[in-house]
């Protein structure tokens, strides 16, 4: 328990710091004032706008207002859309995750079992191309898979929408394409776009650590105790094999969900990368802001999540030192 | 007195990149039931990769070449794999080197003994677990239905070998392959574990296979003791006959070098050059380049194990000696 409480502490650090770079941002863009009086605007109109704005008060006070409108979920105006930035966000926020979730739950769910199967029939023929398949999965640009899975199922296929979520349905304030048949449709090519690197990378993941764990002495004991070899593969092989892995597909997530800009320009997404984009081209530094500590946020629950695995996966943990590799 | 088990003629290689490598070159001896039969030799002399083919858990690229294994009666080099699966823990077990690594670090003590009798033994998980418990308390852990919770890392090295021959002891086998079972321990609890290996095997009548480079180890424990070079047997006999008179000259030189309290540590002689390794063999009798005694024939003619009072040899030395008295 108190393991937990301590990591909610540094959770509680990070967004701070987070929060704290993002904040700066606003510093270093110029002078707002200038942008929002005239020309012809006097010395004492400018001071007076920035009394009301509050940009007289000490960077401290400033940095505590803007964390305090931040937990209230106030985050300022776009200067771009002239909306609230939590609004924006708010509204673009369920297509990322839901394109980050389905990609990660594809590699996952078929990157571990490929891995595991690949360690375990080495020299089998399927084995060796998955692998060769793998390789090229990890060197494809991401656009370019995107790309060609549009050439192939959307314009030569005609099978699967080419851009946008399909039909969402409204969940209060929550949108989902999960719920019907053409947000499910127009999921596919981007989340597999998205995951084909991530699975080529967690299958390789997975391969090797299976492959070294196998090596190991308790392994060569659990033999010599006369185990069957199905306990021996996934009750202590594939148990060893998931502390590094899960920690890989944690940090994958964040990667995924971050950095799905290309996925989302690609398949003209609704979701936060696209948002982004247009907001770095108009300096909209609001919601900039905002989304560095959204993302931040979502790092920090993730790395949450891997550390609560942790200690669900491995009793090394429990008893307060770090992960300890048995080689 | 049957032999137990009864290794012929082994013969292991290691297929290398180019050639294949010899690593056990025709050895042959017999463990009697109950019989602690102690093996030693320089690292690499083929001690491990013995006990590892009786236990048929040889891995690529090291495979049986020649020979066979026959354990009570039964030739056991040629089971398929799932058949060799079942004699292990059940009628052949073993204890390896690192108590430290030996284990899976997640999960714990009790679940790894119940797994394992689970596994050969018809037994309900109550039942394993009463047992465990009992195993646990005879070799000599505290607290063992506390312990039963533990994972490995809560414990130090001597009681995780304690745990592990508990899990070599489990299924009652009759055979034990003990891979240098003290060799990664404190001295201090080197004794404490050979001490209770033998109690355990003489209470049940098992016989041990006691794989070590450690004659110190040889001397307090073993019955009989058979002597590794270079992938060879070069004497096997009693172990008393072989410390008080060995005949052949490098377990003289092993057994000199025994430090010995009464002795000045002066005295304490190492035998010169070391043993050839597998990739350059040595025609003749492999020790000879070595040998303060060799001969002429040495060099060129591989001797075979010959008789000696109650122990076998293969060394020149001895058949020249036998000639003459004869």
């Amino acid at each position: 328990m108190s393991f937990v409480l301590a990591r909610l502490g540094q959770t509680v650090l990070v967004l701070l710091v987070a929060a704290f770079v993002s904040f700066s941002l606003f510093r270093y863009v110029g002078d707002p004032v200038n942008n929002m009086v005239g020309q012809s605007a006097s010395l004492a109109d400018r001071e007076a706008m920035r009394t009301a704005l509050g940009l007289d008060d000490a960077f401290v006070v400033q940095f505590t207002r803007f964390v305090g409108n931040a937990l209230a979920g106030d985050f300022g105006i776009s200067y771009r859309f002239g909306q609230p930035v939590a609004t924006l966000i708010g509204e673009r926020f369920p297509a990322t995750l839901e394109l980050a979730l389905i990609s990660m739950l594809i590699a996952t769910g078929l990157g571990v079992p490929l891995g595991v199967w690949t360690a375990l029939h080495r020299d089998h023929w399927l084995s060796q191309m998955l692998l060769a398949a793998s390789l090229i999965g990890v060197a494809l640009p991401t656009f370019l898979i995107g790309i060609a899975l549009i050439l192939f199922f959307s314009v030569w296929l005609g099978w699967l929408p080419s851009f946008g979520r399909g039909e969402v349905v409204r969940l209060g304030w929550w949108s989902t394409g999960l719920l019907s048949a053409s947000g499910l449709r127009a999921l596919v090519l981007p989340s597999v776009t998205l995951g084909v690197f991530q699975l080529a990378l967690i299958m390789r993941l997975a391969r090797a650590e299976m492959l070294e764990v196998m090596r190991t002495d308790f392994i060569r004991f659990a033999r010599a105790r006369g185990l069957r070899p199905r306990a021996i593969q996934y009750r202590h092989a594939l148990r060893n094999t998931l502390v590094p892995v899960v920690t890989m597909i944690g940090l994958q997530f964040g990667n995924v969900f971050a950095f799905s800009i290309i996925v989302e320009t690609v398949f003209q997404w609704p979701g936060l990368g696209l948002l982004v984009i247009q907001a770095i081209q108009f300096a909209d530094v609001p919601l900039l802001a905002a989304y560095l500590v959204l993302i931040a946020l979502c790092f920090a629950v993730i790395n949450l999540a891997v550390d609560l695995a942790y200690v669900a996966i491995d009793p090394r943990v429990r008893a307060g030192g770090g992960v300890r590799r048995a080689t | 007195m049957t032999a137990l088990l009864s290794v012929q003629g082994l013969r292991v290689e290691i297929a290398a990149r180019h050639r294949v490598l010899t690593a056990i070159d025709d050895v042959s001896f017999d463990i009697a039931e109950g019989e602690i039969l102690g093996v030693v030799g320089e690292s690499g002399a083929g001690k491990s990769v013995t006990g590892t083919a009786v236990l048929g858990l040889l891995e690529r690229p090291a495979y049986q070449a020649g020979g066979r294994i026959i354990f009570a009666g039964r030739r056991i080099d040629t089971l398929d794999e799932d058949a060799m699966r079942t004699l292990r823990s059940r009628q052949i077990a073993a204890v390896f080197q690192d108590p430290l690594t030996s284990l899976d670090p997640l999960m714990t003590i009790g679940d790894q003994l119940v797994e394992t009798m689970q596994t050969h033994l018809d037994l309900a998980r109550a039942a394993a677990l009463a047992r465990a418990e009992q195993l646990l308390a005879e070799v000599g852990i505290p607290a063992p239905r506390e312990r039963l919770q533990s994972y490995p890392h809560e414990m130090s090295g001597g009681m995780r070998q304690r745990v592990v021959l508990a899990l070599a002891f489990c299924c009652e086998p009759r055979l034990i392959i003990a891979d240098e079972p003290t060799t990664a321990l404190d001295v201090s609890i080197q004794a404490q574990i050979l001490d209770l290996l033998r109690r355990m095997c003489r209470e049940r009548g098992t016989a041990v296979m006691l794989v070590t480079h450690d004659m110190g180890v040889i001397a307090e424990a073993s019955d009989r003791v058979a002597v590794m070079y270079a992938g060879r047997l070069v004497e096997i006999g009693p172990t008393r006959d072989l410390i008080a008179a060995a005949a052949h000259p490098y377990t003289r030189g092993l057994m000199a070098s025994i430090p010995d309290m009464h002795r000045r540590a002066a005295e304490l002689t190492q035998i010169p050059g070391s043993m050839p390794r597998p990739d350059a063999p040595v025609p003749g009798c492999a020790f000879h380049p070595r040998c303060p005694q060799a001969l002429a024939r040495c060099a060129t003619d591989r001797p075979a194990m010959l008789p000696q009072g109650a122990s076998q040899v293969a060394c020149w030395l001895v058949d020249a000696a036998s000639r003459s008295a004869a």
